[in-house]
C-alpha cells in the first residue's frame, strides 16, 4: 500500500543541478528506511521553478522542498517520511503576500505566488506524472480527447471544435490553428503529413522541452488529432537534438503508445491509422522556420523556401502539410475534451486560452509559467516572477526573443495577447520573456540578438545574409563611441529594408529588436553616438573605472584581483587614512569590474 | 485555361493561372530583374533583386515577382521609390562582400551583376564591413572557381544538380556562406564530370573556364611550332552570339577566316572527325552484334558524359564504344596521317582544339590519347575563349569574309555537322549503317524522331528489314535515367545508345557563350543553335559520314581497314572505372 509519493523533478534543469543522483539517493534511503514498499518515488518532468531546483515534492500533503542536494535526502527521508515531521528548512512557502505567517510551512504549491496566478492547461502534467509511464498520462484523462475524435467525430467536427476554441498558434506567428488545419483537410493527396515544431531555438525559451520532457503523450494524441482531422496517417517530431531526454522520453512515449494500439493501425478500431516518428535537428535557429524545417526533415540543408505555396497545399515532400509547434498541439487534447466554449472562456476577445512563458532575466523567479492570455506584464513580473532581484527597477522586458521587441516600464500594465504585443512593436514569440533591470542598457541588447540572428542566418538570401551583418557592424560602431547621429538613420533604414525584404521569419523579424529598442529608447542610442556614453554603463568602449583617492583605504583588494595588472599604488595618502590609494591604468584596464566588485569601501565607481 | 486578370504598373493584363508576376510582367512588357532566377531550374526566391509591391487588397508590400504567383485582380508595382530602392540596398550589400575587380574580370561588360549595378546606379562602397576572403579553387583543368565574386544566387548548384552530379552546395552559414565541394576538398576530388553548366549559369566571373589561350598565345608566337586548330561541329552555331548576332547564326566562314588571322598554320574542321567516327564506331558496332560483345553500345562523344559513366556507373563502362572521340581522333590524324603527309614532325605541332566544352580540357589529359606517342591535342579551349582571341587580335568579326578550312582535313559532311545537337550522332550512325546494310544510296535520310530537345528520345529504326531500338539522352540526368534502364535489363531492347553529357548536346555545352538568364529562359538556346546545324545539313551534298572524301582517303592511304590494327591503335581508346568517394 503506497501512502506517499516522492515527485522529483527530471526536466532539463533540474536533471542538471542533480536530481537524478538525488533520486538515486531517495530509492537508497527510502529502501534503507524499510519505506520501499510504502513510498514510491516518481521521476516527473518540470514544475516551472527552475531557480529553485532541483525541486521535490512530497505528497499527500504536497510539501514542496526546494533546492533539495543528496544530503538532504537522508533527512527528508527520516524526519518526513518515516516520522511525518516537515522539513521546514527547506520548504518553498513565499506566498507573496508579507503578511502572511512565515512559519506557515504547510503552504499547498498552488498557494505561492508563483503558482496561484497560473492556470496550467499545457503544463497541467508536467511535474503531476512521470512521463515515462502511459498509465499515469491514460490515469490523467490521456487519450481519452482522440478516443471521443476517432468513435463520436468527424473531421470536420474536430476541425470546427479547434476553430471555435480560437487557438492561435503558439510558436509566434499566432495563425489561427483551426484555420491552418481547414486550409489543409480539403487538398486531395496520395499522402498528407502531420509536423510537430520542437524546434525550439530562441535563446531562453524552453516551453516546448518542458512539455516534451513532461508529457510527452499530449503531443502524440494531439498530432494523431490533427492527423484524423486533416487526413494523415504520417507525423514527424522534429526535436532539437540538444534536448536529450525529450527525445529520449518521446522516443519511449511513441513506443509506449504504439505498443497500447494509440498509435499505428486502426486505432480505437476506427480504421485510422497514424504513424508518428521523430527527426533530429543539428540545432540551426533557422529549422524552427515551417519552410526550413520541413526542407531539414527531408534531408536537404535546412533552408527556407518561398512561400507561396504554403504548406497546407506544398509541404513536406510536397504534399499537403499541417505544421504546430508543441504547446498549440499541447492544447488539443484538452479542448477536444474540454469543449471550444471551455476554452474560449479563457484569454481575451482574439487571443484565448492560456501562454507559457519562460521567465528569465533579472527577474527573481526564473522558471515557466502558465497564465491565461491578457495577464498584464506587471502580474507576470512582480507578482508570479517574484520582482526585479537586489531591488533594482524594472526597465524593459524582452518578449519573442531575436524575433521580438521589448516592452518598456511605462508599458508595464499591457494586458499581455497577441494583438497588443503586436500594436506596441512587439511580438509574443514562443514565449522567451527576459526581464532586464535599470542596469541594462538597451543598445547591448538589441547587439545582444543580432549577433544571434547574424549567427543564425542561413545565408540563402542576400537582405538577412549580408544586411544582418552590415546592422550588427553599426551598432557595433555606436556601442564603441564611433557612430554618428546619421547612423540611427541609416541604421533604422536598413532594419526596415531587412523586414521587408527578407525571404523568411527569420529575416522578417531580426531588426525587430534594434527597431523596437530605437522607438522606446532612441534617447539611449542618442547617448552613444552623441555624448559618447552609456548610460546603464554596459557598453565597455564607453565606461571607464576609476578609483576615488579620497575613498581609497589602500587595502590593495583591486590591485591584487585585477586580472589585467592595471592597477598599481599611488604616493598618495588620502586624510585619515594610513596606506597610500590605488589608482587604475585606463589603458590596461579591461573594463571586466573585478576591481569595483572587491572593493569594500565603494571607492570605485564606472563612469 | 484558367486566365488570371491583373494590372502590372496600371496596365491590364491576363495571363495564365499559375504564372508567376514576373511572367506577367513581361507580358505587359516590363523585365523585371533578377539574379538567382531560373525557370524550372532554380525558384529559389533568395537574391531578392526581383521585388515589386503587390496588392491583393489589403494594402501594397513587398514580394518576390519571380516565385510570387499572380492573383486575381492584383496590382502590381515593378518601378516604385521602394522597390527601385530596395532593389539598390540589394546589390549594395552585394557589392559589399564581392570582390569588385571588375576591370580585369573575364565577365565584365558580359556580367549580369554589373549590368544592374550600372542600371541602379549604386554606390560600390556604400557598405564597408567584414568580407570574407576566399582561395581560389583552381583544382581542375576545366574551371576555376573565385568564391570571392560569387553573389550566392545558386544557379550553379542548380545546374549541377539539374546534372544530377550535384557536386557543389552551399557550406557554412549567415555570412560565411559559401558555395564549395563538400567538406571543401576541392573540385578535383569529388565527382565532378568537368561539363562546365556551372559556368555557363553563373551570373558572375565566380565560375569561369580554366583560360588556356596564353598557351596558344605563346605557341603562335614561337617560330618552331606548327599550330594547327580544328573547331568542333557546334562552334560554328553558336560564336557569332559573343560578338553580338542573334542565336542561331552560322558563322563557319568567318570563324574560319578569323582562326587564320590569329595567325593558326591550318585551320582544320573537327568534322572530318565526326566521320570518321561514325565509321569508327559503326564498325564496332556490327562487330559487338556479330560477336556477341557487350549491348548496348553506348557512344563515347561526350567527355563529361564519359566521366559521368566512369564515375556513376563504373560497373558499365564497357558499354561505352572504345572509339576517341572526334576531337580525339583528329587529334590523332592531324599527328600522324597530317604530319607524314606534311611532313613535318608531330612533337612540333601544337594541336589546338575549340571545343563547346569545358570537359575536351580533361579529356585531352587522359591516359591512352597519344597516337603518335605525343598527346593527340595540346590545348582545348572553349568557344568563349576563341571569341576572347579574336577580340584581342583586334579582328572585326562581323566584316570578315568567309573563308573555307583547310584541306585536307576540312572536309566535312551534314552528318558531321549535326553532331554538334542531341540526337546528330545517332543520325549520323543511322545514315551510314542504312547504306552500308541495304547496299543502297539512300535518300530518305532524315530520321526526324531523333531530332528535338527533348532528354530522352527513343525510336525503332527499320534497317534493311531489321528493328532497331535505339535510344538518345542529352544531359546527365537522362543519362541516367538510361543507364538505370540498361542496368535494369534493358527492357527496352535498345541496341545502341546516344549519350550527350549536356542537355540539348554540345550546342549547350558549358564552354558556349554566356547568355544572361532571361535570355536563357525565353529563348530555347538549345534548339535555335541547333537549327542552324540541320539548315547546314539539309544544304550539303554529301550528308553521309562514310561519303566524306577524308574517311576514303584516310582508309584507302592511311588505316588497314575499319577497325583494323592501326586504327584501333590510333582511334580507340580505354576507360576506367572511378570511385566516387576518392581512394
Amino acid at each position: 500500500m503506497i501512502r506517499a509519493h516522492v515527485l522529483i523533478c527530471g526536466g532539463t534543469g533540474c536533471t542538471s543541478s542533480g536530481s537524478l543522483d538525488i533520486q538515486a539517493a531517495f530509492a537508497e534511503n527510502i529502501e534503507k528506511a524499510g519505506l520501499s514498499e510504502e513510498v514510491k518515488v516518481v521521476q516527473t518532468g518540470c514544475f516551472g521553478l527552475c531557480a529553485l531546483g532541483p525541486v521535490v515534492i512530497v505528497y499527500p500533503d504536497g510539501t514542496f522542498y526546494s533546492r533539495v542536494t543528496t544530503d538532504d535526502v537522508k533527512e527528508i527521508v527520516e524526519e518526513h517520511l518515516l516520522k511525518g515531521r516537515i522539513v521546514e528548512r527547506l520548504v518553498y512557502n513565499d506566498t507573496g503576500d508579507d503578511n502572511a505567517e512565515k512559519a506557515n510551512v504547510n503552504v499547498s504549491l498552488n498557494d505561492t505566488a508563483f503558482y496561484k496566478t497560473q492556470n496550467r492547461v499545457v503544463l497541467r502534467n508536467c511535474g503531476v506524472i512521470d512521463p515515462e509511464d502511459i498509465d499515469e498520462y491514460i490515469a490523467m484523462d490521456g487519450y481519452a480527447a482522440l478516443g471521443k475524435v476517432l468513435t463520436e467525430m468527424t473531421p470536420e467536427d474536430v476541425i470546427k471544435c479547434v476553430t471555435d476554441s480560437g487557438l492561435r498558434g503558439r510558436g509566434g506567428g499566432g495563425f489561427p490553428t483551426g484555420r491552418k488545419w481547414s486550409l489543409c483537410a480539403p487538398n486531395k493527396a496520395p499522402q498528407k503529413y502531420v509536423v510537430c515544431n520542437a524546434d525550439e531555438g530562441d535563446p531562453g525559451a524552453f516551453m516546448d522541452r518542458s512539455v516534451l520532457e513532461g508529457d510527452p503523450h499530449c503531443l502524440i494524441e494531439a498530432m494523431t488529432i490533427a492527423g484524423y482531422a486533416i487526413g494523415a496517417t504520417k507525423g514527424f517530431v522534429y526535436v532539437r537534438a540538444e534536448y536529450p531526454i525529450a527525445v529520449k522520453r518521446l522516443q519511449k512515449a511513441i513506443d509506449q503508445a504504439k505498443e497500447y494500439g494509440l498509435l499505428g493501425k486502426n486505432i480505437f478500431d476506427s480504421g485510422f491509422d497514424f504513424d508518428l516518428e521523430i527527426r533530429l535537428g543539428a540545432g540551426a535557429f533557422v529549422c524552427g522556420e515551417e519552410t526550413a524545417l520541413m526542407t531539414s526533415i527531408e534531408g536537404n540543408r535546412g533552408e527556407p523556401r518561398p512561400r507561396p505555396p504554403y504548406p497546407a497545399v506544398k509541404g513536406l515532400y510536397n504534399s499537403p502539410t499541417v505544421e504546430n509547434n508543441v504547446e498549440t498541439f499541447a492544447n488539443i487534447p484538452q479542448i477536444i475534451l474540454r469543449g471550444a466554449e471551455w476554452f474560449a472562456s479563457m484569454g481575451t476577445e482574439n487571443s484565448k486560452g492560456t501562454k507559457v512563458f519562460a521567465l528569465g532575466g533579472n527577474i527573481e523567479h526564473t522558471g515557466l509559467v502558465e497564465i491565461p492570455m491578457g495577464t498584464t506584464l506587471r502580474e507576470i513580473i512582480h507578482e508570479i516572477g517574484g520582482g526585479i532581484p537586489n531591488g533594482k527597477k524594472f526597465k524593459a522586458a524582452q518578449t519573442g526573443g531575436p524575433s521580438g521587441g521589448c516592452i518598456p516600464a511605462d508599458l508595464i500594465d499591457t494586458p499581455v495577447d497577441y494583438d497588443n504585443l503586436t500594436a506596441i512593436g512587439c511580438m509574443m514569440g514562443s514565449g522567451g520573456l527576459i526581464v532586464m533591470d535599470e542596469d541594462s542598457c538597451m543598445v547591448d541588447m538589441a547587439k545582444f540578438f543580432l549577433e544571434f540572428t547574424v549567427d543564425e542566418s542561413c545565408g540563402k538570401c542576400t537582405p538577412c545574409r549580408v544586411g544582418t551583418k552590415r546592422l550588427l557592424e553599426l551598432l557595433d560602431k555606436i556601442t564603441m563611441g564611433k557612430g554618428t547621429i546619421e547612423d540611427i538613420d541609416r541604421l533604422e533604414e536598413l532594419c526596415n529594408y531587412i523586414k521587408q525584404n527578407s525571404l523568411c521569419g527569420l529575416g522578417q523579424t531580426a531588426p525587430n529588436p534594434v527597431l523596437a529598442t530605437l522607438k522606446f529608447f532612441r534617447d539611449e542610442y542618442i547617448a552613444h553616438v552623441v555624448d559618447k556614453k552609456c548610460p546603464a554603463g554596459v557598453c565597455k568602449d564607453l565606461v571607464s573605472f576609476v578609483i576615488d583617492q579620497d575613498k581609497c583605504i589602500g587595502c590593495g583588494m583591486c590591485a591584487r584581483n585585477c586580472p589585467a595588472d592595471a592597477i598599481t599604488k599611488t604616493d598618495y595618502i588620502a586624510p585619515g587614512h594610513k596606506l597610500p590609494s590605488y589608482v587604475i591604468d585606463a589603458e590596461k584596464c579591461v573594463k571586466c569590474g573585478v576591481c569595483m566588485g572587491n572593493c569594500k569601501f565603494k571607492a570605485i565607481e564606472k563612469r | 485555361m484558367d486566365m488570371i486578370n491583373l494590372k502590372i504598373n496600371g496596365i491590364a493584363v491576363s495571363v495564365p493561372k499559375g504564372s508567376t508576376v514576373l511572367e506577367a510582367a513581361r507580358v505587359a512588357g516590363v523585365e523585371i530583374p533578377t539574379l538567382c532566377f531560373m525557370k524550372e531550374k532554380n525558384e529559389i526566391g533568395a537574391c531578392r533583386i526581383c521585388v515589386v509591391e503587390v496588392n491583393e487588397g489589403r494594402g501594397f508590400r513587398i514580394v518576390t515577382a519571380c516565385v510570387y504567383p499572380v492573383t486575381e485582380g492584383m496590382e502590381v508595382l515593378t518601378n516604385t521609390e521602394k522597390v527601385q530602392k530596395a532593389r539598390k540596398t540589394t546589390l549594395e550589400l552585394i557589392l559589399s562582400t564581392h570582390d569588385k575587380k571588375c576591370l580585369s574580370c573575364v565577365r565584365s561588360t558580359n556580367c549580369e551583376l554589373q549590368k544592374l549595378c550600372l542600371e541602379y546606379g549604386v554606390d560600390e562602397g556604400a557598405f564597408a564591413g567584414f568580407k570574407p576572403v576566399y582561395e581560389l579553387d583552381n583544382s581542375t583543368p576545366h574551371l576555376v572557381r573565385d568564391n570571392n565574386k560569387c553573389i550566392l544566387c545558386r544557379r550553379c548548384v542548380a545546374a549541377c544538380q539539374e546534372q544530377y552530379v550535384g557536386v557543389i552546395g552551399a557550406n557554412y552559414r549567415g555570412i560565411d556562406t559559401s558555395i564549395g565541394t563538400p567538406f571543401e576538398v576541392g573540385l578535383s576530388n569529388v565527382p565532378c564530370i568537368s561539363c562546365g553548366q556551372c559556368t555557363a549559369v553563373c551570373p558572375t566571373g565566380a565560375l569561369v573556364e580554366k583560360d588556356d589561350t596564353d598557351k596558344i598565345w605563346e605557341a603562335l608566337n614561337d617560330p618552331d611550332k606548327y599550330v594547327v586548330v580544328q573547331t568542333a561541329p557546334s562552334i560554328r552555331a553558336t560564336l557569332g552570339e559573343c560578338f553580338g548576332m542573334p542565336v542561331g547564326t552560322n558563322v563557319e566562314g568567318k570563324m574560319v577566316s578569323a582562326l587564320r588571322r590569329l595567325g593558326f598554320d591550318k585551320v582544320f574542321d573537327t568534322d572530318f572527325a565526326a566521320d570518321l567516327t561514325i565509321v569508327e564506331e559503326a564498325n564496332e558496332l556490327v562487330e559487338r552484334i556479330k560477336n556477341g560483345g557487350v549491348l548496348p553500345m553506348v557512344t563515347s562523344c561526350s567527355p563529361g558524359w564519359v566521366k559521368f559513366c566512369e564515375y556513376y556507373y563504373p560497373d558499365m563502362i564497357d558499354h561505352l564504344s572504345s572509339c576517341k572521340s572526334p576531337q580525339q581522333m583528329a587529334g590523332a590524324v592531324i599527328k600522324t596521317y597530317y604530319a607524314e603527309k606534311a611532313g613535318i614532325d608531330p612533337k612540333k605541332i601544337v594541336s589546338v582544339s575549340v571545343m563547346p566544352c569545358t570537359a575536351k580540357k580533361f579529356e585531352i589529359g587522359r591516359e591512352d590519347q597519344s597516337a603518335a606517342g605525343v598527346p593527340d591535342v595540346d590545348i582545348a579551349i572553349t568557344t568563349r575563349e576563341l571569341s576572347r582571341m579574336i577580340m584581342r587580335a583586334g579582328l572585326n568579326f562581323n566584316a570578315l569574309p568567309d573563308e573555307e578550312f583547310d584541306n585536307p582535313l576540312g572536309e566535312d559532311t551534314g552528318a558531321a555537322v549535326i553532331f554538334g545537337a542531341t540526337g546528330g550522332v545517332m543520325e549520323a550512325a543511322l545514315r551510314t549503317a542504312n547504306d552500308w546494310l541495304t547496299g543502297k544510296d539512300n535518300t530518305d535520310i532524315d530520321f526526324t524522331a531523333l531530332r528535338g530537345t527533348a532528354g530522352l528520345k527513343q525510336a525503332t529504326v527499320n534497317i534493311a528489314g531489321n528493328d532497331i531500338k535505339v535510344a538518345v539522352a542529352s544531359g546527365a540526368a537522362a543519362a541516367k535515367v538510361v543507364m538505370d534502364r540498361m542496368k535494369a535489363g534493358n527492357p527496352d531492347g535498345w541496341t545502341f545508345v546516344e549519350i550527350m553529357g549536356c542537355p540539348g548536346g554540345c550546342v549547350n555545352g558549358g564552354g558556349q557563350p554566356i547568355q544572361p538568364q532571361f535570355v536563357r529562359d525565353t529563348v530555347d538556346l538549345k534548339a535555335v543553335r541547333a537549327k542552324a546545324l540541320y539548315d547546314q545539313d539539309a544544304a550539303m551534298a554529301i550528308r553521309k559520314s562514310h561519303e566524306s572524301p577524308v574517311v576514303k582517303a584516310l582508309y584507302s592511304e592511311w588505316y588497314d581497314g575499319f577497325g583494323g590494327h592501326k586504327a584501333h591503335h590510333d582511334l580507340h581508346t580505354s576507360y576506367v572505372a572511378r570511385n566516387k568517394y576518392g581512394k
